[in-house]
């Protein structure tokens, strides 16, 4: 398959240059035929199905919150041509580091929902990985995921994988030192890693100009020798399309790729508490749901006959129908035991823990 | 057999268990060609490759990420962080994400990771390179923290630490590197990471110890012993977690106790081993438990070093005091 995106010449590129890549305008068009991704009609109503999937589990996740059947939640709507569509373009044997709002792409990933809910709710089994499941817990510590990332890519190459580790930030994110660190090893090892920055405009409060006077933040991938590019983070083609190419470039032994997708959050950071409209108004709001990346989609689909209204009911009935049952299995989880936090501290836990262990066993006993 | 320097043991060490395990990888800033800045890792690249033994950009928490990324693809990483004063760069990928990966993952992944480092003071460093630093690290839930004192155990204890399934700190006394030989055997083995060492015997008093300190509490012991005094040095080789069992068996058999370390006195080793004592040894006690330590500066300019530093005649006066009690 040959690339459609030149990214050797990226590396050199002038920051001036640098312009948000579109496959599908805000009308659901098409604009340029040759541009496209490889994806058939069937795949591309996947693609969609999945993105319902994740805007029905963020609107039932914040209703579970508010009835404190769920704990911590990053809303995801807005975001799901960024982080569907990218995860889409990947492989399960991919490694996956996500940071906290990312939660789509692990379940997509392979991990089960209802061990998303648990890591929401702060139970240890939501943590408890299957040894296939390539991916790490929701990362907390912004900028910890991409240098991490750059060793899980230095480890494929090593062992002759043919797979990329692939991460995600925020615009924040890359005003980490960490952020620097992790493309810039990564570039140095020519490791195949592919690095995100979900740029939605705010690091909570603070808006993406306060971060850095640099125009754009894939820019920043020019300072570490690797290619850098912006992509219109509400149109998920253009989205799959630098995902699935940056992979190819990546796999065949290139490099690093850093992408920077625009888009936006509708809804609040977290429910911890934030209220957008202490940073942004409404009018901004209104403006970015126009792009609303589900509807994009939808609209080219529409036109070419391939979705429905029955079709869509019935979908978000399966998801809601899916969420439930996961809801159930989280809800029947069992007490979580200090005494066995107590044997997962270290892989061959040491004598000075077993008076520990032993007093706590004997606690839960009772 | 052969005598040797700390530093050649441990670069024995290290070659030995790259040889046994190709999954095994030693990486760092000037590891490579330039063998570190101490030469601990000389040669090693050329006797075993660019593949397991290679250098690294100069960022100490990407040098971290890397362990992390390495060890969760199926390798042994051997990061080294050149003075452990730089560790501050490095401490969440060591104490935030190292040390609680196992635990964070209800034991599904694990951090075979072993991070080296020389650190201690007598060697007129600039600052932020002799800091004793350990106490941070014993803090944390989740790791292993190391300390040899000598060619012997410095060798056998790094082979294990390697080995082990879990992260060890394992930090090396810069002025322990070439001070002294010990007969050290040729090829691999193994000295308990879970262990403390009894490196003199002696019934009137134990001096609790680690690291370079063994060596200034083994000179006073000499002295002391002239004076009719008869100490028992223990040498904890791991800080933490502690081998209280030999602690405890010590301060049976003295009944008096002095615990020294290099470190500040703030929430120390030392401090934690006297809890122990106060907690399950207390009845054997017949002084109160008598500390050695630094004051609680930051590590101090290096041309007043040897005022700041504890040694021979501080554990002298302070193991009188106790004997005296």
């Amino acid at each position: 398959m040959t690339q459609k995106i030149d990214f050797d010449a990226l590396k050199t590129i002038s920051p001036s240059e640098i312009k948000p890549l579109q496959v599908l305008d805000e009308n659901g068009n098409v604009i340029d035929p040759d541009f496209f991704p490889d994806l058939s009609d069937e795949k591309i109503v996947e693609l969609f199905k999945k993105m319902l999937w994740s805007r029905v589990l963020d609107e039932r996740s914040t209703k579970l919150n508010r009835q404190g059947r769920l704990g911590f939640f990053a809303p995801t709507a807005g975001e799901e041509a960024s982080q569907i569509a990218s995860e889409f373009a990947m492989e399960k044997s991919d490694f996956l580091l996500p940071a906290y709002r990312d939660v789509p792409q692990l379940v997509m990933h392979g991990l089960p929902l209802e061990k998303a809910f648990l890591w929401s709710r702060g139970h240890v089994l939501g943590n408890e990985y299957a040894d296939d499941l390539a991916a790490l817990p929701p990362q907390i510590i912004i900028g910890a995921q991409y240098v991490q990332a750059a060793g899980v890519a230095l480890g494929l190459k090593k062992k002759g994988a043919k797979n990329v580790a692939y991460t995600y930030t925020g615009d924040g994110g890359t005003s980490q030192g960490d952020f620097y660190e992790g493309i810039n090893f990564a570039g140095a090892y020519q490791a195949p890693a592919i690095f995100v920055v979900q740029n939605n405009g705010y690091a909570i409060s603070v808006p993406r100009a306060v971060q850095t006077v640099a125009p754009t933040l894939a820019q920043k991938g020019l300072a570490a020798g690797i290619p850098g590019l912006q992509v219109d983070g509400m149109d998920a083609l253009a989205v799959y399309l630098v995902m699935s190419e940056a992979r190819k470039y990546s796999v065949a032994g290139n490099g690093p790729v850093l992408i920077e997708t625009l888009t936006y959050r509708f809804g609040p950071h977290t429910l911890s508490g934030d209220d957008p409209h202490r940073y942004r108004t409404a009018e901004e709001e209104d403006e970015w749901r126009k792009k609303d990346p589900l509807v994009r989609v939808r609209t080219y689909l529409d036109k070419k006959g391939l979705w429905s209204a029955e079709q869509e009911e019935a979908v978000v009935a399966e998801v809601n129908e899916e969420i439930n049952e996961a809801m159930k299995k989280t809800e029947q989880a069992p007490k979580q035991k200090v005494s066995e936090y107590l044997q997962n501290v270290f892989v061959e836990t040491p004598p000075t823990l077993e008076e520990q262990i032993a007093k706590f066993a004997a606690k839960e006993e009772e | 057999m052969a005598k040797t320097t700390m530093i050649k043991a441990i670069t024995q060490a290290l070659e030995e268990e790259l040889k046994r395990d190709k999954n095994v990888l030693v990486f760092g800033e000037d590891v490579g060609r330039n063998g570190g800045v101490f030469r601990a890792t000389d040669g090693l690249q050329d006797k075993i490759g660019k593949d397991q033994v290679f250098d690294t950009p100069l960022a100490e928490s990407g040098i971290g990420g890397l362990a992390v990324g390495l060890a969760l693809t199926g390798f042994r990483p051997v990061p080294e962080i050149q003075f452990f004063g730089f560790v501050f760069e490095v401490m969440d990928e060591i104490a935030a994400q190292i040390a609680r990966t196992h635990f964070r993952l209800g034991g599904t992944r694990k951090m075979p990771v072993t991070i080296r480092a020389p650190f201690g003071g007598g060697v007129h460093t600039p600052e932020l390179h002799s800091d004793s630093l350990e106490g941070l690290m014993a803090q944390t839930p989740g790791l292993k923290v190391v300390i040899p004192s000598d060619p012997y155990d410095a060798k056998g204890l790094l082979i294990s630490a390697i080995r082990s399934d879990d992260p060890v700190v394992f930090l090396e006394h810069m002025k322990l590197y070439r001070s002294f030989k010990q007969e050290v055997p040729d090829g691999a083995y193994t000295v308990a990471l879970d262990k403390a060492a009894i490196k003199r015997e002696g019934k009137d008093v134990s001096i609790i110890t680690y690291g370079y300190m063994v060596h200034e509490s083994l000179r006073a012991a000499e002295d002391l012993a002239k004076e009719g005094i008869e100490a028992e040095v223990v040498d904890l080789r791991t800080v933490s977690p502690l081998d209280e069992e030999t602690i405890l068996k010590s301060v049976k058999r003295t009944g008096k106790v002095v615990l020294v370390q290099e470190a500040q006195r703030q929430a120390g080793i030392n401090a934690q081993v006297a809890a122990l004592i106060a907690e399950k040894g207390i009845l054997s006690l017949e002084a109160p438990i008598g500390r050695v330590d630094a004051p609680d500066t930051p590590y101090p300019f290096s041309d007043a070093e040897q005022i700041w530093l504890p040694n021979k005649a501080d554990i002298i006066e302070k193991v009188k005091e106790t004997v005296n009690f």
